[in-house]
């Protein structure tokens, strides 16, 4: 891994920090990268299944995932684990993620003080698989001009100035995040700007040091020269100076340890970050300035010098033909006022000449030529996919078969009163539709969701009863007023012969069919009926169509099935209202004669 | 913060509350008590389970961090012959202690407050071990040694066995790693006890948190009893909140002589405390002529290391601290009134003007002209007070909003009548430092 991160590196963000996820993507934006760098985000708390941010002007959805683990499954291209959890909590995040084998190559940890021997465990874990991991304590690191972490560069106008948002020639490393910013600042300033940055990060054991990375960045082509700015404390320097020597890094690097203030003071004033305090003498900044001048690192005379030394650094190789002159490319720039959607949609689209249903015209789906047929333009607009003829088939024989099941059902009744007290058609349709619910319709939903539990755990006819009993309700889909096995309903009759004839397969229908068995065998009109029929075969439907478990729980969830039926029945609730309006029937009232009045009697 | 040093009688407390669980197999007796007097050490004496405190002879010495208690000759261990120090003699001691600061062998200086007071314990020379265990690179090592005492100090390379164990190693391994490296002059009765202690003060150290843990001299007595004579431990106290229970009630004392914190830094330390942002404050220097108002701790530093380097005579920096993590315009102005008020308490003896470096890297998401606003403010009620004194401004910051917070800044001090130079991210960092220094010899 020559390279750190690359124009194609996407990001799983833990925690949902939104400036610093919206500075990600304004970085994005700016240097033109097609996909956002943050693929997803993991919100342990959040019931959202996505959060808005802009993609310049524009907004987009990031979806939110309550884990990592679900995060990473659904984006196995997302190789970088981006952790803003507390100092309580971004080590289990870290383990967590360590063990998800071969998602991570590196994951950054922006917390502060967490105890230092879980740091050392997890450090050493990371270290064990492979992984880079940047921090604790840090702001991050950028690859100019392909991917960027979090508030790494400060405000875009900063990033722009400072050149941070195209590839130059120098490969950075700080401890320090707040002189990170600085440092790529002089270098734009004296030279052109870096190829590579990395903030390691403040406290006592980080997982990458400076070794680590500067060795990478010997074997990144786009980097031609180094920068360490070291702190007191510590020996990691050493290792550099051994790497030096041993003639594993040859590029040129300039030097400079923070810190040398210390010397003047015996002890109790802590200069600096936790890792910065110095045990021993060969730990003071000045040692180690001086052991690394002597390495032949470029080591200016104090802090104030590094500019000139970079610029003379950066001329050489220049003059040497190793760095040549770069031609600055344009910048997209992100308009001040944004304004964030209150609504959005996914589905259609009135703002173009013609309005669409999911980018079709309507022209091109309503008339009969055009081969799209009502339950076509359902599943697009309830489900954003056109289904195959089969499936479409299936929906608009569904709606058909629940379209209506006479006036006496407690939806048409009430539609029926409604209608005759004078109301007009919506007000006597909602009146019908409201009674739809648990006990009137409602049966798909929960046949659906049961059946599907049945079939998938692989439970028996027998032990799915058992189940059912224990649940304390009677299964739903099973069981008809008037309809047994002896006298069977042809509606079902009629399903079952079209799917056998265009399903590719209906597993759960076939289960549901083996418990009718058992439950017949028990009464005669304990049949699986209509909406038990229609909830399983849905079901059938959308697991033929693809759909996972996790998509197909949403459509239940989110009430799809009875949908279904909502809008079938309308069809035949405005079939009563109507017939009501022709008839002119007066005003209902119900017969005294058919209520028990048994009235409480108290003293007044 | 990270590392912090613990007092003796607060190690030994932990030990004893976890000794069941660690040390199952020896006997310790955790009879310390700590105090700052002789009367505290009196009325002790009459509490239900100190009455060994009448009924022994005793040692007491200071409890303040620093080691060569010895040497420094703050060990009360005789009278008229070693091991007979009565309670009385014990606090009249301790009376006399606290009555006249003291200057330790070291050169640090002040007034001894605490007192470690213990059983005295008669063993000999052959009884003392050493066992120690702390943090190198990455790695933990434990130290042993068949020698305790002050004399193991001299000649550590021959007489210490030390046993590197990797973070992540399992305890079994651990367990045949301490016994293979055991020290070998171990004496045959005394060698599979002091393993077997060995490993689990390893346990101990690691399971504790503690950053170091040393016991010197570890005195084993008959019957696996263990003394500890004298214990050094510090904790890394970002550990602190799942060691609650684990630890109980901790003070992190300052160092000696360095308790004396001015009534400003004090403030500023309570403000940071009760902040989100980050608030620090050290005077090095109150007649110091350069002052400095430093945003950002990476900034604070190169800001006090170039003074050093520049103007050749670090006296000449009169404080070190730093202001970050978004701090409010009351806060920042709290921050300033203190450096403010502080540095023109005194004139430069030599009637040089004073040099206030209002500095700062490039911010990443701090709102400058937000923070400006405070020092403005700050600016305003000092601006009499700076004239009379004579102060000279230079200002340095980057990040979002500076040119608007520069702009401000300056405009205040015209209309204050201060002299001040501004810039921003086009002049380097530290850069104001050597212009204001510049000026000076002009």
């Amino acid at each position: 891994m020559s390279r750190l991160f690359t124009k194609d590196t996407q990001a799983i963000f833990w925690n949902n920090n939104r400036s610093a996820i919206q500075r990600m993507l304004d970085y994005d934006y700016t240097i033109e990268r097609k996909l956002p760098s943050i693929a997803a985000i993991v919100a342990p708390t959040s019931a959202a299944k996505f959060d808005k941010f802009f993609f310049g002007n524009a907004e987009i959805m990031i979806p939110l995932y309550r884990s990592t683990a679900e995060a990473a499954e659904a984006f196995p291209g997302a190789d970088v684990l981006l952790n803003f959890g507390s100092f309580r909590t971004a080590y289990d995040v870290v383990m967590e993620a360590i063990e998800l084998d071969g998602q991570f190559k590196t994951i950054m940890v922006t917390a502060e003080g967490i105890p230092e021997r879980r740091a050392r465990i997890m450090n050493q874990a990371a270290r064990d698989k492979g992984v880079t991991v940047i921090g604790p304590a840090t702001v991050g690191a950028i690859a100019p001009g392909a991917f960027k972490i979090a508030n790494i560069g400060g405000t875009i106008e900063n990033i722009i100035n400072s050149k941070l948002n195209r590839c130059g020639s120098c490969g950075l490393v700080t401890r320090s995040g707040g002189l990170f910013n600085e440092m790529s600042n002089i270098i734009s300033l004296n030279a052109d700007g870096i190829a590579e940055g990395v903030a390691i990060g403040g406290d006592r054991f980080v997982g990458s040091v400076f070794i680590d990375n500067l060795l990478r960045m010997e074997s990144n082509p786009d980097v031609k020269y180094m920068i360490l700015l070291g702190e007191v404390g510590g020996t990691e320097e050493y290792k550099v100076i051994e790497a030096v020597k041993s003639g594993k890094i040859k590029k040129p690097i300039i030097a400079w340890c923070i810190g040398t203030i210390a010397k003047h003071f015996e002890s109790g004033v802590q200069f600096g970050h936790a890792g910065a305090s110095a045990n021993a003498n060969r730990e003071t900044a000045e040692a180690k300035n001086i052991a690394m001048a002597e390495a032949g690192f470029f080591v200016p005379d104090s802090f104030n010098d590094i500019p000139a030394t970079i610029h003379k650094v950066y001329e050489d190789l220049l003059a040497k033909g190793v760095i040549k002159e770069i031609e600055e490319p344009s910048v997209r720039e992100i308009s001040k006022i944004r304004k964030a959607r209150n609504f959005i949609c996914t589905i259609s689209d009135d703002r173009g000449e013609e309005a669409t249903y999911c980018g079709i015209p309507i022209s091109k789906v309503a008339t009969p030529d055009s081969g799209y047929t009502l339950g076509d333009v359902m599943s697009i607009l309830w489900f954003k996919k056109r289904y195959p003829r089969w499936a479409v088939d299936f929906i608009e024989t569904v709606l058909k078969t629940v379209a209506d099941h006479g006036p006496a059902v407690s939806g048409a009744h009430n539609a029926k009163v409604t209608a005759r007290a004078g109301k007009d058609v919506v007000s006597s349709l909602i009146a019908g539709l409201l009674t739809i619910g648990p006990r009137f319709g409602g049966a798909i939903d929960n046949a659906a969701k049961y059946f599907k539990y049945g079939f998938d755990n692989n439970l028996s006819p027998k032990e799915f009863l058992k189940y059912m009993k224990d649940q304390g309700i009677p299964i739903p889909g099973i069981g008809h007023r008037i309809k047994s096995v002896r006298n069977p309903d042809l509606r079902i009759s009629s399903l079952k012969k079209f799917v056998s004839e265009n399903f590719p397969s209906s597993p759960i229908l076939q289960y549901a069919l083996e418990v009718e068995k058992e439950t017949t065998s028990k009464k005669d009109n304990l049949i699986l009926n209509v909406d038990g029929t229609i909830g399983v075969l849905m079901v059938d439907m959308w697991r033929e169509l693809g759909y996972d478990d996790a998509e197909i729980g949403t459509f239940i969830e989110a009430g799809a099935l009875n949908a279904f039926f909502i809008l079938g029945r309308c069809i035949g609730f405005i079939g009563h209202i109507l017939d009501e309006k022709r008839l002119n029937m007066p005003m209902y009232r119900h017969p005294w004669d058919d209520i028990l009045y048994d009235v409480e009697q108290l003293e007044y | 913060m990270a590392q912090r040093a613990i007092r003796e009688y607060d190690g030994k407390a932990i030990f004893s509350k976890h000794w069941e669980k660690y040390f199952s197999g020896f006997q310790y007796g955790f009879k310390s008590v700590l105090v700052s007097s002789g009367d505290e050490l009196r009325k002790k004496a009459n509490e239900h389970g100190f009455e060994w405190l009448k009924q022994e002879t005793l040692v007491a010495k200071p409890d303040m961090l620093f080691g060569k208690r010895g040497k420094n000759g703050l060990v009360l261990f005789k009278d008229k012959k070693p091991g007979d120090v009565s309670l009385e003699v014990a606090a009249s001691w301790i009376d006399e202690q606290i009555s006249h600061p003291t200057t330790l062998l070291s050169g640090q200086h002040g007034t001894l407050s605490h007192f470690i007071i213990e059983p005295f314990t008669p063993h000999s020379e052959e009884q003392e071990y050493y066992i120690s265990a702390t943090t190198v690179g990455e790695d933990d090592v434990l130290y042993m040694s068949t020698e305790g005492g002050m004399e193991v100090e001299d000649g550590w390379e021959e007489k210490v066995t030390e046993v590197v164990i990797p973070i992540n190693m399992q305890d079994a391994n651990i367990d045949h790693l301490v016994r293979a490296n055991a020290p070998v002059d171990l004496p045959a009765d005394k060698k599979e006890a002091f393993i077997s202690f060995a490993i689990d003060f390893f346990r101990f150290y690691r399971d504790l948190n503690f950053a170091y843990l040393e016991i010197n001299p570890l005195v084993m007595l008959e019957n696996n009893e263990m003394a500890i004579l004298d214990l050094v431990a510090r904790l890394d106290d970002t550990a602190g909140y799942l060691m609650l229970e684990d630890w109980g009630k901790i003070e992190y004392p300052t160092a000696f002589g360095m308790e004396d914190q001015s009534s400003e830094e004090k403030a500023i330390s309570d403000a940071d405390a009760k902040s989100g942002a980050s608030l620090k404050l050290t005077i090095l220097n109150p007649m110091g002529r350069i002052w400095t108002m430093v945003a950002g701790g990476g900034a604070s530093v190169v800001y006090a290391d170039t003074i050093a380097d520049l103007s050749g005579n670090v006296s000449e920096l009169a404080n070190y601290g730093e202001y970050s993590g978004g701090p409010t315009t009351d806060e920042t102005k709290f921050y300033a009134d203190t450096i403010f008020d502080l540095m023109t308490r005194f004139k430069d003896p030599k009637g040089r003007d004073k040099i206030l470096i209002i500095g700062g890297a490039i911010a990443n998401f701090t709102d400058v002209a937000k923070t400006f606003t405070g020092i403005i403010q700050s600016l305003e009620e000092y601006a009499e007070k700076f004239k009379e004194i004579g102060v000279k401004i230079y200002v340095r910051r980057g990040g979002p909003n500076y040119k608007k917070g520069l702009k401000d800044i300056k405009e205040a001090a015209d209309r204050l009548g201060l002299y001040m130079e501004v810039y921003g991210p086009e002049t380097h960092v530290t850069d104001i430092v050597r212009m204001s220094l510049a000026k000076e010899e002009k």
